[in-house]
């Protein structure tokens, strides 16, 4: 099997290492070899976070190289637009339709870029932008955003709802795992026709629940 | 069983699976992991100590006495504690000593990027370097071997690539070494002048022989494809290269040191053009030169920073990198926390315009706007020392205008012996102890003074107040951060007080109750949009199309409410 790349990119504390970690315990159920590369200390703190995620025959290097992520799931629109040049012609973006002010900006040092979705969008071969917060806060945990973006990028990859479930059972905190379950069946299950990147102009898909 | 591991758990599962009794170490990033790993096994006693140097006498101590012994620490933490490394290495072992030094290229998460491969050149002690989590677990036990086989501690170099990539791993038993007996030898553990000359000839001979069996060892690996191009490499560096160029021949080290002479001779004789792949310093490509072999190495990479699989097939193949950037982005740096206390503290210092001498923790990011307090930072515990060094220089006005400030864990770590120096030597230095009641910055450690231990079990209370009043300090005082109004008197106070003193600034981490909170919000009515609050540098505070508002990432702390001069700053877990 060809590898596959994805990339999980956020602002430190919003819980992408937790996501990574549920791929990766699909990836070894299905028999692949895994790697994963985290950040850990000093990054976390309110920073940029990058989580590379890799699996396949055989993984060597943990990294994802510039221009060769299948996927990206971005928990934040700067943070997606920041790592745009990670993903391969035609790779698939799924955003959480969030934004966080870095502290330049909150300063008043530096603006947020406007116009972010569609920067983004025609750039990409496929494009999803959630109000994953909403979702969460539906659910009534705004930390399962998480899980929620999970269940939408789940919809790209090859293996069954029950075996990311089992994932996620193996992988949360114990007494997380309801909760966690149905933020991801909720992701999983918004209905969303996949808007189509184009190379000018780009058709967002704003996704309401 | 099949288990995906960090680098860090490997190398835990790999001390627990060799028999290991006793694991030490200070947290450190990319260190940290390992021992709050062992940790959790019940055979092994595990401790964080107050700093490296204590962690490392104390896993020698259990080696001496007879047990397989685990000491980490991240790569600064390694200059702490090389004073005992360099003469354990004449000691040598009773258990098997392994010492883990976790460098960090790139830095991620540190204040250099120094290579702890000369260290085991220096201190003449063998070093593996694994380069996923499958050899951490793996040449932890064969650390172990080695070790008690020639009478050696051995040193295991971890990079943050291997340290923080989970990677599969396939887990075995633990193996049930009993204690080695006690025999007391003073030829060989007492290193006075006499003793340690002869030590000093047993670490030769004991350096040849390691010389021999690094060319026998399956853990460095000849793969023989191609004979034009040839790769010299270890740990990262190897997954990279080796994704760059599959079909190229390789010499995969797993010792770095001492290297096998023999085989990187013969892998030169089989292709005509060779590489040496390394992170950081040169150490491999300057040996393999002296033997007159020529190689290709920092001519080509950069000593600064990671390498990549995409850096080394630009490099080798000269291919372009893609780069379609076009916009500049506004950077997103690390920032204290919503509700950090040390919010506060750098608050006040800032509008006292206070020079501050800093030191090692979350509290160094109070260097960066708006509260851009912080002068220096160094490393672990350098603050007050420079701050008297600094009033020495400049004398006692200047010192009057200046404070020193370090955390409670960063000053138990190696402050204390800094304020004796204080007193001692007469200065008049003040210095803020950020107590926060944990080690922040590599996740929530306990330390001496949290009552607790890594295990979680009870412990007696470092007191502090009382250590620092039997230094000498006369004035000690205790403040809240977020009192802004006494902060600022007490600053004031202390520093122009002729004498040495030390304020507490007091209030628990943020992070440490995992409460939400009650968030605050702004009162658009009476907000007069001043901008005061968003001096604070919280996160949670931000000004769009002339309006401040408050966003979700607020838990109710109530630092701004303390600010806002016109009471527009609503909720909050103090005010409902």
């Amino acid at each position: 099997m060809k590898t596959t790349n994805i990339l999980i990119v956020g602002v430190g504390g919003q819980g992408t290492l937790l996501t990574s970690r549920i791929i990766g315990t699909l990836a070894l159920n299905s028999g692949y070899d895994v790697k994963m590369s985290e950040v850990h200390g000093m990054a976390q703190r309110g920073g940029s976070v990058v989580t590379h995620v890799r699996f396949g025959d055989r993984i060597l290097s943990p990294l994802v190289e510039p221009g060769k992520a299948d996927i990206i799931l971005a928990f934040e629109k700067l943070e997606a637009y920041r790592w745009l040049p990670y993903l391969k012609k035609d790779g698939i973006m799924v955003v959480n339709d969030q934004e966080i002010d870095p502290m330049p900006v909150i300063v008043g040092a530096s603006r947020y870029p406007d116009g972010l979705p569609e920067k983004i969008s025609c750039r990409c071969g496929q494009f999803a932008l959630i109000r994953a917060l909403d979702i969460a806060e539906q659910i009534g945990n705004a930390k399962v955003v998480n899980t929620v973006l999970l269940g939408v990028l789940a919809k790209y990859l090859e293996a069954s709802p029950e075996a990311w479930q089992k994932a996620i059972e193996e992988t949360v905190p114990p007494k997380t795992i309801e909760i966690n379950k149905s933020a991801f069946s909720k992701g999983y299950s918004t209905k969303q026709e996949i808007g189509k990147g184009k190379v000018h102009g780009g058709n967002v898909l704003e996704q309401s629940i | 069983m099949k288990k995906l591991m960090l680098g860090n758990e490997g190398v835990a599962r790999g001390a627990y699976e060799a028999g290991v009794r006793v694991a030490t170490a200070y947290p450190g990033t990319p260190s940290t992991e390992i021992t709050e790993t062992i940790a959790k096994y019940d055979e092994v006693y595990a401790e964080w100590s107050p700093n490296e140097k204590v962690a490392m006498e104390t896993a020698i101590g259990a080696s001496v006495g007879g047990a397989r012994a685990l000491v980490c620490m991240k790569h600064v933490g390694l200059n702490v504690a090389a004073d005992p490394l360099f003469t354990v290495s004449y000691t040598g072992v009773n258990g098997g000593l392994v010492i883990v030094a976790a460098d960090d290229p790139g830095m991620h998460s540190s204040q250099n990027e120094q290579d702890s491969r000369y260290y085991a050149k220096a201190a003449h002690i063998p070093m593996l370097e694994p380069s996923d989590s499958q050899e951490a677990k793996d040449f932890t036990k064969l650390a172990y071997a080695i070790s008690e086989a020639y009478d050696t501690p051995v040193l295991i170099r971890m990079t943050t690539r291997v340290s923080h990539s989970q990677s599969v791993v396939t887990l075995e038993d633990r193996q049930e070494i009993g204690l080695k007996e006690y025999k007391r030898d003073f030829m060989k553990y007492v290193m006075m002048p006499g003793m340690a000359r002869q030590r000093h000839l047993v670490v030769e001979k004991r350096s040849v022989e390691l010389s021999k069996t690094a060319d026998e060892l399956s853990v460095n690996r000849m793969e023989i494809k191609d004979s034009f191009i040839g790769f010299v490499s270890s740990g990262i560096a190897y997954q990279y290269a080796r994704e760059a160029l599959p079909d190229a021949s390789f010499l995969k080290l797993g010792m770095v040191h001492p290297l096998p002479r023999k085989r990187i001779e013969e892998f030169a004789s089989k292709v005509k053009k060779l590489y040496v792949i390394e992170e950081l310093e040169p150490v491999l490509e300057e040996e393999i030169k002296s033997w007159g072999i020529s190689v290709i190495g920092k001519d080509l990479f950069s000593r600064q920073g990671e390498l990549s699989a995409g850096v080394i097939e630009e490099k080798i193949k000269g291919t372009a990198r893609l780069e379609d950037r076009t916009e500049e982005l506004p950077g997103r740096p690390p920032v204290l926390c919503p509700g950090c206390p040390h919010r506060g503290a750098y608050y006040v210092m800032k509008r006292l315009k206070l020079n501050v001498v800093g030191d090692i923790g979350c509290y160094t990011l109070g260097a960066l706007p708006p509260l851009s307090s912080v002068d220096t930072c160094v490393c672990m515990g350098a603050s007050i020392g420079m701050a008297l060094g600094m009033e020495k220089a400049r004398g006692r006005n200047f010192a009057k205008k200046l404070v020193a400030v370090i955390g409670d864990s960063t000053f138990i770590h190696s402050g204390i012996t800094g304020l004796i120096d204080v007193i001692y030597n007469k200065g008049i230095s003040t210095v803020v102890i950020l107590d926060n009641s944990t080690t922040g910055m590599t996740g929530h450690q306990d330390h001496p003074a949290t009552g607790k231990t890594i295990k979680g079990e009870p412990a007696p209370v470092l007191d502090l107040f009382g250590l620092v009043r039997a230094i000498g300090i006369r004035h000690v005082q205790v403040v809240d951060p977020f009192d802004l109004k006494l902060a600022e008197k007490v600053l004031k106070e202390e520093t122009e007080r002729e004498e040495p003193s030390v304020i507490f600034f007091q209030r628990p981490c943020a992070l440490l109750s995992r409460k939400s909170g009650i968030p605050c919000f702004i009162n658009p009515d009476t907000c007069r949009v001043c901008g005061l609050c968003l001096n604070l540098g919280c996160p949670a505070i931000e000004k769009k199309e002339n309006r401040i508002g408050i966003n979700q990432l607020c838990n109710g702390c109530g630092l701004c409410q303390n600010l806002c001069r016109f009471h527009a700053i609503e909720g909050g877990n103090n005010r409902q």
